[in-house]
This record gives structure tokens, C-alpha cells and sequence, in this order.
């Protein structure tokens, strides 16, 4: 057993956070700093330099363009983008359907899409939910039905984030409908400018155009289109799950938190002297560094066995629950921090990122708005019951 | 001892109830945040004419004398339907600082144009650096001649922008947190040097920042005595915050309503969600909370209604820490419990946890309140 990193690791790291320091454009930093949602823009600006240095796909093999590191460099690499403010490329792309496309696509899809997912080319965004199905997905409608060379694809998804920006979408489709549930399913990459879709914006409790409904009516997809076998679709979707679980306990992130929190804490006034004296306020923000701190080692460990070779089960569930009620409970206490500026919120000040009417602190803007949005981390990515649910069966054998 | 209403208050309960089913849908209300104003002067109008808006003033100012207990039963249904009029802000605040510290003159001239909806009021008193603290003044006002000169700037007003007169916490002598030296100033909303930028609050209601720099108001709109008025402002603020566990107490009797009705009608693996025991105890625990919530919004009114003194003062603290816990709890788990529907502006539960959100941090949180309630036992 050994915590220390090595002198090839430190070295690493120093070349991350310079890099970081020099390339980041401070436009992408501040806003993700705040809490603020980002410009589609600004996004692809800055993926583009994580692509020009090979580094916008930590998790690719090497043969499809990612950088080759070590679940070491990985990790190191996760909290120097979370220390400087550093937002994650979209997964939708990066982090989901490439690792689909590069595992089980042919070689024609492989060779098209993956380098135009790493050079920010196509924006994707995931139809999965449907609005009978949620974390029952396999319970699915939408339905494709070959006609000669197509399919031709009927029905709706929903919850589908940044839908509005995007160039493809991949798809959860049922293309047996006598099959039992989690049969007859099959994964579509669909264009999003093919005639008969239609994205109809959800309006967030955030007051943000996050969601998206998407519609189609015969839609025609061709069947080259399609990861893997027809009717498989589910495996490559629990595939893409797992994928998705163990990114998502965003250790780096609410480090940034913790520290944006004590930032607050060092200037906001109370009782005549500063918040950081405040003992009430001061006990939450410690417990939560303190669980925050135990969430890093359980990664680290998984990441220990990672690199030995070992599969994980249930694992990537833990990482979920604690890693969203961790980012939860931050955002409350952001909010909190604020005293009764945490009721001023404007959603347009926020979306234009200013604050022409000059009032609350600066720092007052944003905190709400991430404690609105991050309610959903405990239901998306199949909701922390689930996950519950997951551990109790694979773990505890109830 | 007796929880029920009697006949009178049952007949009120129901009238504003009738008002909250006829005017407060989902819809209606959403869209009636949206619009500049931010709530509907005709609603005022009618609140007016049914005579809420002198239910909570003595027979002697010339309102209709309702208590403590009249404001919960009135608040309580106007919480169910997340009622945006400024009722709070005009009557509770505003007209009850007017009613406790104004002289005859200033009562006669606002309290009967109040109760008849013509004139609404705002209380400005937080500042930026206060937090939730009263006594944390430094807007000054000195005398000069026949007037006193206004400056500082206060935070958060809630309908700040669309008041006629601003009630506004200034400090005439003492030092910073001097309960000591603490005066109320009518202002009205067109004084010279008055800059109010209004926004949008998370909860769909509306406030403003205010800067008063170099605002000479008459020396005759000084409310009450000069430097004394911190323990009228913290007795009115009380029985606001009583006002506020009610409505509270209604919003997550109707959040968990909403919640509890979702688990019956959404279907996941073949069965209505309901029937998963983990959802069933968590809307249990909601259940419990919401009732306790309501047990403690009773009992406060009825002790503000006996007397106001440190038994009362210490009812309010408890109760405010209590349901601040539980809309807290309340209105995130209606959002979890409704997976991405909770998600959506245009369905109601995330409007309800909104409220709640903010009625938790409304004249202190859960935190400040067990630290008052500690520090009066």
C-alpha cells in the first residue's frame, strides 16, 4: 500500500496545471466557477484546445486518439481540471457514445464518428428516457421499423439535455415488439436535421432551457445507422450506463465547491464579524469536506483496483449516491451562505452571465441557480433508489 | 384546550380557499409570476372587499380584529396556492409596524387606505452584511432642520418595486448591533435620492436592493420614538414569522398532496411507484413532518395571540426552526419523489420547493432560530 505518487506522476501533474493555467480561456473558467451554465460556444472553443493537445479523451485507447494514460494519470488529470475550473468536455459525446462506437461499432462508424466527437464536430445528446419510461427504461415505446435499406422510427423522448445544440443524437429504439422488455431493443445514431424530428423545449425549474423533448415521426434512419446487432441494443446501453456511473461522483468539482465556499465564507459579514467565524456554518462546510474526503479515498481504491485488473460490480452506484448528495448538500450550503441574497435569483441576470442591475454580490449569482439544477443529479443516470436498489442486490445478495 | 376553529374562522378558512381554487391554478399562478408586476392587483382588490386585508389590524386602528389565529387560517390556505399578492409585505410588515408605532395621525392616514387596498407598503430592514440579524443597522438617518437625511442601502426587499411607501430600518444613534439607537421612517416611493432596482426572486415573487443616499423625509414620518423601535420591529417580525410557518405548513400540505398522488398515478416495472417501500416510508416521513409542522404553526398562534413575551418569543424560534427543517426536507423530496417531471417549470411541485426553499431562509434560518430559541431559555 502506497498514497504517495510517483516522481513521473508529480512531473504530470505539473504539466497539466500549467498547461491549464496557460490555456484555459477565462471567459469558460469564470462562468463555471459561478455555477453558471455554459455557451454552447465557449464549450466548443475550449474542447477544441483539449483536442489540439490530445487531451479531450482521457478514457479512448490509444488507436482511437485518446492520450494513453494510466487510471493514475486519469485521476490526476480529473482534479487539475476540477482545481482550475475546468469544465469536462460534453459527455454525451466523449464519455457515452464514442466508447460505444469504438467497442462494439463497425469500422466504417468508428472511423467517421470518433474523430469528429474528439475535434467537437458533432454536438450528441442521448435519447433514453421516455415520458412512460424512466428508470424503468426498458419499458421504452419509440419504434423503428425497417423499410428496405431504413428504419423508420415513431415516437418521443424526453429529459434529453442540450438537445436544442445538437448535430446527433443516439438512440434507444424497439425494433421487436413481441420481444420481452429488454429484448427487441436496438442503438440508433441518428441525425438530428433527418426530416419529421422535432426538439420541443422544457423550461427547468431553473427557469434554464436545459431539457428537451424530442419527436419522431418517420423518421428514416438508415440501417448502417445501427451499433452492433439488431434487437441487442441493451447491452450496449448498460454498457454506456456504467460508463456514465463511474464519472459521476465528481470528486474535483465539489473540491472547487468547497473551495468557493470558504471564499464566501472569508468575505460574507455576520453578527459584525465574517461567516468564517460563524460555528453553525462552519460545521456544515467541514462535515461535508470531511465525507467529501472519504468519497476521494473509496474512488482512489476503485481506482487501485482498476489498475490491478479487477472488475468492478456495484461499486460505481456508491460513487453516484454519495458523489450527488455531496454536490447536493454544497449547493444548498452555497445558497445558505448567502443569507437573503439566496432569494434573489433572476434566471436572466444568470444567462447572461452579467449583472447590469449591480445588486447582490457577485458571488451571489449562480449558487441558486446550480442548487435548482443539481435536484437532478439524484434522478438522472438512474435515480440514487435505484441505485439503492443495485447495491442491495449485487453487493448485499438481498 | 381546543385546536378547532370555531364557526367564524371556519367560515373564513373556507373563503380563502374558494379564492385559492378559483384563482390560484398551477397556470394561472405561473403565469401570473411571469408578468412584470409579479402578482394581480385585481386579486388585491378583491382581497380588499372580502376583508383580509383588515382582518389582522384591532378594532381600534380600524381593522376587523382578527388575531394571530386568523392570520395562520388565512395564510395557511393562501401557502396551499403559493399566493403571490403582497400581503405579507403590505399587511403583516408594513401596516403592522404602521398599527404598533404610528401615531394617530400616521394611522388614520394609511392603515383605512391599506384595509381598502389602495395603498401597499414595503418593509426595508436587511442589509447586506446583517444576514438575519434585526438589530444589524447601519443605513443612517440624521436630523437636519425638520427632516432626517437618509443613507445606505437595504437588501432583498420583498415588493420593494411596486410598494407606495417603504418602511425602512435606520440607524439614529449607537453602534452596529445596538439594539439601542434603532428608528422606522415612512418613505415615500418617489423621494428624491431613492433608487430601487427591482428583480425577480427564485419563489416567483419580486424584490428590490434599495439606495437611499441623501433622502430628506419629513421629520413627522419618523415612526414612533426616535431610536426605540427594535423591539417593536422584532415584535412584528415575530408574528410575521408565525404568518410564514403557516403558509408554510400549507405549501407542504400541498406539496406532499401533489407527491402523494403521483405515487398513485406513475407507473414504473409494471406498477404504480406507490407500492416501492423505500418511497412509501420517505412520503411517510413527509407525512409526519408536515404534520408536526402543523401541530407547531397552531401553537404559536394561539401563544402570539395570549401575550407576547418570552414564552411566545421562544414558540416563534421553535417553530420556525422546526418547519424551516421540514420544508426543507418536504419540498427537495416532492422534486426526487417526482424524478424529471419535479425537474420542469411548468409543473407545479418545483414551485412549491422554491417557496419552501426560501421560506426556510425567510427572517432566519433553521440554524439562527435554534440559536435565539437557546439563547432565551
Amino acid at each position: 500500500m502506497d498514497l504517495s505518487f510517483t516522481d513521473e506522476e508529480l512531473a504530470f501533474q505539473s504539466e497539466v496545471r500549467e498547461f491549464l493555467e496557460k490555456n484555459l480561456p477565462s471567459d469558460v473558467k469564470e462562468r463555471y466557477r459561478r455555477g453558471v451554465h455554459f455557451t454552447k460556444e465557449g464549450q466548443v472553443r475550449w474542447q477544441k484546445i483539449l483536442n489540439e493537445k490530445g487531451w479531450m479523451a482521457p478514457n479512448w485507447p490509444k488507436e482511437y486518439g485518446g492520450p494513453g494514460w494510466t487510471a493514475t494519470q486519469k485521476y490526476i488529470f480529473a482534479q487539475e481540471m476540477g482545481r482550475a475550473s475546468a469544465p469536462n468536455p460534453m459527455p454525451f459525446g466523449v464519455s457515452m457514445v464514442g466508447p460505444v462506437i469504438y467497442t462494439f461499432g463497425t469500422d466504417e462508424q468508428k472511423n467517421y464518428y470518433l474523430p469528429r466527437i474528439l475535434n467537437s464536430e458533432d454536438w450528441w445528446c442521448q435519447g433514453y428516457s421516455e415520458p412512460g419510461s424512466g428508470s424503468d427504461l426498458a419499458s421504452l415505446k419509440t419504434r423503428a421499423d425497417r423499410d428496405g435499406d431504413d428504419y423508420i422510427v415513431n415516437g418521443q423522448k424526453i429529459w434529453t439535455s442540450h438537445a436544442q445544440h445538437a448535430d446527433m443524437i443516439f438512440c434507444l429504439v424497439r425494433t421487436d415488439q413481441n420481444a420481452k422488455a429488454q429484448e427487441g431493443i436496438s442503438f440508433l445514431l441518428i441525425d438530428m436535421k433527418t426530416p419529421g424530428i422535432t426538439v420541443r423545449p422544457i423550461i427547468g425549474l431553473d427557469k434554464e432551457h436545459t431539457l428537451n423533448e424530442v419527436f419522431f415521426d418517420d423518421v428514416r434512419v438508415p440501417i448502417k445507422n445501427r451499433i452492433g446487432e439488431e434487437n441487442k441494443g441493451w447491452t450496449y446501453a448498460k454498457f454506456l450506463l456504467g460508463n456514465e456511473r463511474t464519472s459521476i461522483a465528481r470528486v474535483a468539482q465539489s473540491k472547487l465547491r468547497c473551495e468557493h465556499l470558504r471564499e464566501i465564507a472569508n468575505t460574507e459579514k455576520v453578527n459584525g464579524g465574517l461567516l468564517n467565524e460563524d460555528r453553525d456554518f462552519m460545521r456544515k462546510l467541514t462535515q461535508i469536506e470531511v465525507d467529501l474526503m472519504a468519497l476521494e479515498y473509496t474512488e482512489l481504491r476503485m481506482l487501485s483496483k482498476i489498475e490491478k485488473g479487477e472488475t468492478l460490480t456495484a461499486e460505481p452506484s456508491l460513487l453516484k449516491i454519495k458523489g450527488t448528495e455531496i454536490q447536493q448538500r454544497l449547493t444548498e450550503l452555497l445558497v445558505e451562505s448567502l443569507g437573503m441574497y439566496g432569494a434573489a435569483y433572476d434566471s436572466l441576470e444568470v444567462r447572461e452571465g452579467r449583472n447590469d442591475l449591480n445588486f447582490a454580490p457577485d458571488y451571489a449569482h449562480g449558487p441558486m441557480a446550480e442548487h435548482l439544477y443539481l435536484k437532478a443529479a439524484s434522478i438522472y443516470g438512474g435515480s440514487n433508489e435505484i441505485q439503492r436498489n443495485i447495491i442491495s442486490k449485487m453487493v448485499l445478495g438481498l | 384546550m381546543d385546536f378547532e376553529l370555531s364557526e367564524e374562522q371556519v367560515l373564513l378558512k373556507d373563503s380563502v380557499d374558494r379564492f385559492v381554487q378559483d384563482n390560484y391554478s398551477p397556470e394561472d399562478r405561473l403565469k401570473l409570476s411571469q408578468t412584470e408586476l409579479g402578482f394581480s392587483r385585481d386579486h388585491w382588490k378583491t382581497m380588499a372587499e372580502l376583508g383580509w386585508l383588515g382582518m389582522a389590524f384591532s378594532e381600534e386602528v380600524g381593522g376587523f380584529g382578527g388575531g394571530a389565529v386568523e392570520v395562520m387560517i388565512m395564510m395557511e390556505s393562501m401557502g396551499r396556492g403559493l399566493v403571490l399578492e403582497p400581503f405579507v409585505s403590505t399587511v403583516l410588515l408594513g401596516g403592522k409596524l404602521v398599527a404598533e408605532a404610528g401615531s394617530a395621525e400616521q394611522i388614520e392616514q394609511i392603515i383605512p387606505s391599506l384595509i381598502e387596498g389602495e395603498t401597499m407598503l414595503a418593509f426595508a430592514y436587511a442589509e447586506a452584511q446583517s444576514r438575519f440579524n434585526l438589530n444589524d443597522v447601519q443605513t443612517t438617518a440624521s436630523k437636519s432642520g425638520d427632516n432626517y437625511i437618509l443613507n445606505g442601502t437595504k437588501a432583498v426587499v420583498y415588493h420593494g418595486g411596486t410598494a407606495d411607501k417603504i418602511i425602512v430600518s435606520a440607524r439614529t444613534s449607537g453602534d452596529a448591533l445596538d439594539a439601542e439607537g434603532i428608528s422606522l421612517f415612512i418613505v415615500d416611493k418617489d423621494a428624491a435620492g431613492l433608487d430601487i432596482r427591482s428583480y425577480a426572486t427564485v419563489d416567483g415573487q419580486r424584490a428590490a436592493d434599495i439606495r437611499f443616499e441623501n433622502v430628506s423625509v419629513p421629520a413627522a414620518n419618523l415612526l414612533g420614538a426616535e431610536g426605540k423601535a427594535a423591539p417593536i420591529i422584532e415584535k412584528v417580525v415575530d408574528q410575521a414569522i408565525g404568518a410564514l410557518c403557516a403558509e408554510a405548513v400549507g405549501a407542504m400540505a400541498a406539496s406532499n398532496e401533489i407527491t402523494n398522488e403521483y405515487l398513485k398515478t406513475r407507473k414504473q416495472f409494471g406498477v404504480p411507484i406507490g407500492k416501492f417501500q423505500v418511497l412509501q416510508h420517505r412520503m411517510v416521513d413527509m407525512y409526519m413532518d408536515a404534520e408536526q409542522s402543523k401541530s407547531m404553526s397552531d401553537m404559536v398562534a394561539m401563544k402570539l395571540d395570549i401575550d407576547y413575551n418570552d414564552d411566545a418569543r421562544k414558540a416563534v424560534s421553535a417553530a420556525k426552526a422546526q418547519i424551516g427543517k421540514a420544508a426543507k426536507f418536504i419540498g427537495q423530496q416532492s422534486v426526487q419523489l417526482h424524478g424529471g417531471m419535479g425537474m420542469t417549470d411548468e409543473y407545479s411541485i418545483g414551485h412549491y420547493f422554491k417557496r419552501l426553499t426560501t421560506l426556510e431562509m425567510l427572517f432566519g434560518n433553521t440554524d439562527y432560530h435554534l440559536n435565539r430559541f437557546s439563547s432565551l431559555s
